[in-house]
């Protein structure tokens, strides 16, 4: 007895030791990914923040000057305030999309698809095996005017004779949920896969109706995989530029469109510069406020 | 509670899945308010019943009945019956008091609230109500699983290996409070268990099922004294099965040469049908006695064995007895500490009760039922 009594002290005492160095270690493993963020995030925003505030007058052959130009912020968003409302209902109706669409594909393979359920996600993934270009670019013949789904719709009076699916709002948001669709599924499927069946079952015992038992249980205890799904969709759907130049016309264009001619073709790199800090500060208040909202650090 | 209106009953009820037969054909009644232990290994169809019960699966023959209703293959949410799950299945987004008054909220009963306060009560769980079920133990889990069951006073409240999770002191300690539970409440208890000590501490009845059938059903007692298969003799306790041919029956006693020598047992034990069966006797039925002493009028006796093993054991001691024929027997002893214990390779005569030894058909397996390893925990 006496010997457990002094045992346990020195016991605890080693434990303590080695959780602290344990966590010595444990700081040790950041360092690489924070200097990765350092170099490569954190640096380039603080420059495209002060090439924000250059002069506006230089160009590319004159240089720029640091004059302190905050009105800069404010020409931007009086020229293509519209192209912000615009990015916004694109990528709202995306997500949307992806996920009435996402979520009973990542349900039926996470519950429902017994052995082909790897099959089924090597399916989903499948897509990234060829870039994202190629395959947006293969969306303009699919639904180019003379293409099948064009036709198609025309025949079953969708479409009136002569009416046109490339070059329209349908086509870029289209091709916006087609690339973001796997961004969406798979975490989706991940949050849904964790989910333990019998509390689907214990739910049912419980005098819950399939439909009940999904709005009180699988869906509540999915919510990870919505709101990562969602903001993995929303955010890079909202500064795409690719399916609006691509599937689009200029009446289509989106935030990134503005952003990337400003930069590549005009060179007026404080207008690009405030543009793209403009779309990272409205994009992040949203994002906390939905994250808020959804309360996921509520579920275990 | 003499009430027998909503008797559970199970009609040739049979499950298959692809060629494997789960539940083989079974019939039986558990009658309004007793508490009922389907016992078996992994694998013998005990839980594959329970979910069909529960409705969970759908039966391929065979009708599930409540009372006089067909239950068999109405939803699981229209069941009047209640499942306290394997692993609990609470549902971990929910707190303590949200889990319980699940199934009330769900029927949209009115004071669910004070309904819920009471059985948190009754379970013991007062100060973890706003809790989630990942901040409790394993043994307070498995309360609220009750708890979240029995709120809704199912005419049935199936348990499926309900503390199968719990550490060997909190599971004795649970099955004292379930049996409490349900002399209290008097629901019908359906427990599924492959342990046979957990099914004869709480169950009023007993059926041990074995490859989808039931091979004996009764009181626990019964089943334990007057096994009518081997593997009911080796599931529940352990047993010494020795190869005996019968000869006669005197009186109500059947006769069997024993490797030359002649024991009896009470007819109505025996379950033999050929000449040749299986002399079934608990280890701790028979009395281990020096060679040659002359006290054993009335009982039967063995003469020629040598002890082979003694393990101490605290309450008791068990010997093994080697006999002339070869074989091992297994004798408990009380340590009573009226006389001393034997020692390896001392000669003993084994002597028991006539009332005390059971006979089984030969044609089974004497090593049916027996615990192999992996069993064990």
């Amino acid at each position: 007895m006496s010997a457990g009594l002094t045992n346990r002290p020195r016991t605890g005492a080693a434990v303590d030791g080695e959780t602290a160095r344990r966590r010595g270690w444990g700081w040790l493993l950041l360092v690489p990914g924070m200097l990765y963020l350092g170099i490569f995030f954190v640096f380039p925003t603080i420059q495209l923040f002060f090439t924000s505030l250059y002069d506006p007058s230089g160009s590319f052959e004159t240089g720029y000057s640091m004059t302190w130009h905050f009105a800069n912020y404010v020409d931007a968003l009086t020229s293509t305030w519209n192209l912000f409302v615009r990015s916004f209902a694109y990528a709202g109706i995306t997500t949307l999309v992806c996920l009435l669409l996402g979520y009973p594909l990542a349900y039926a393979i996470a519950f429902r698809a017994g052995r082909w359920k790897y099959f089924m996600l090597v399916l989903v993934i499948a897509p990234f095996f060829t870039s994202f270009l190629l395959r947006t670019l293969a969306w303009r013949t699919i639904l180019s005017d003379q293409g099948p789904v064009t036709s198609f719709f025309q025949l079953i009076g969708v479409l009136p004779e002569g009416g046109r699916l490339l070059a329209t709002p349908v086509a870029v948001i289209a091709g916006l949920i087609y690339n973001f669709m796997p961004f969406m599924t798979l975490p989706l499927y991940a949050a849904l896969d964790k989910v333990d069946y019998r509390l689907i079952e214990a739910a049912g015992d419980l005098y819950s109706s399939p439909l009940t038992g999904f709005r009180k249980v699988t869906f509540p205890l999915s919510m990870p995989g919505v709101v990562a799904g969602t903001l993995l969709t929303f955010i890079p759907a909202c500064g795409d530029y690719i399916n609006a130049e691509l599937l689009g016309t200029p009446k289509q264009y989106m935030v990134g469109n503005r952003i990337q001619s400003a930069f590549l073709t005009e060179h007026n790199y404080p207008l690009a510069a405030s543009l793209s800090l403009i779309l990272m500060a409205v994009v992040l208040v949203m994002v906390i406020a939905y994250v808020r909202r959804a309360g996921t650090e509520e579920l275990v | 509670m003499a009430d027998s209106s909503k008797d559970l009953r199970l009609e040739d009820l049979t499950k298959r899945f692809g060629d494997f037969v789960a539940v083989d054909d079974l019939t039986l009644t558990v009658p309004q308010g007793s508490f009922f232990a389907l016992l078996g290994p992994s694998g013998c169809g005990k839980t594959t019943t329970l979910r069909m019960v529960a409705g969970l699966e759908d039966p391929s023959n065979g009708r599930v009945l409540l009372g006089d209703e067909d239950v068999t293959y109405l939803r699981p949410y229209k069941r009047p019956v209640n499942t306290v799950f394997q692993s609990y299945a609470l549902f971990p987004h929910l707190t303590i008091a949200e889990n319980v008054a699940f199934g009330l909220r769900r029927r949209g009963v009115k004071d669910y609230k004070q309904k819920t306060l009471d059985m948190i009560e009754l379970v013991q769980l007062g100060p973890y109500a706003d809790r989630k079920p990942a901040q409790l133990s394993g043994g307070q889990q498995q309360r609220v699983a009750l708890g979240r069951a029995l709120i809704n006073q199912p005419d049935v409240l199936l348990l499926d290996e309900p503390l199968g999770a719990l550490d060997l002191k909190l599971r004795r300690q649970m099955q004292i409070e379930l049996k409490r539970i349900q002399t209290e409440i008097q629901t019908t208890f359906m427990h599924v268990t492959h342990d046979q000590e957990e099914a004869m501490t709480m169950a009023d009845t007993i059926a041990v099922m074995n490859q989808g059938v039931i091979e004996q059903m009764g009181a626990p007692d019964d089943l334990y004294e007057n096994p009518v298969t081997t593997f009911v003799a080796n599931f529940l306790g352990q047993s010494n099965l020795i190869r005996v041919e019968v000869l006669d029956t005197v009186d109500e006693n059947v006769v069997v040469d024993c490797y030359g020598q002649k024991v009896g047992v009470v007819a109505s034990r025996s379950h033999a049908t050929g000449r040749n069966a299986w002399l079934g006797v608990r280890p701790e039925k028979i009395f281990a006695g020096a060679a040659g002493a002359d006290d054993h009028a009335g009982t039967n006796l063995l003469t020629g064995g040598r002890i082979t093993d003694v393990s101490f054991v605290g309450v008791s001691t068990q010997y093994l007895v080697a006999m002339p024929w070869g074989q091992e027997v297994m004798v408990f002893e009380q340590n009573t500490g009226r006389r001393s214990l034997f020692r390896n390779g001392d000669p003993v005569d084994i002597t028991w009760s006539p009332d005390h030894a059971f006979l089984l058909d030969a044609g089974q397996d004497a090593r049916a039922g027996m615990m192999t390893p992996e069993d064990a925990e």
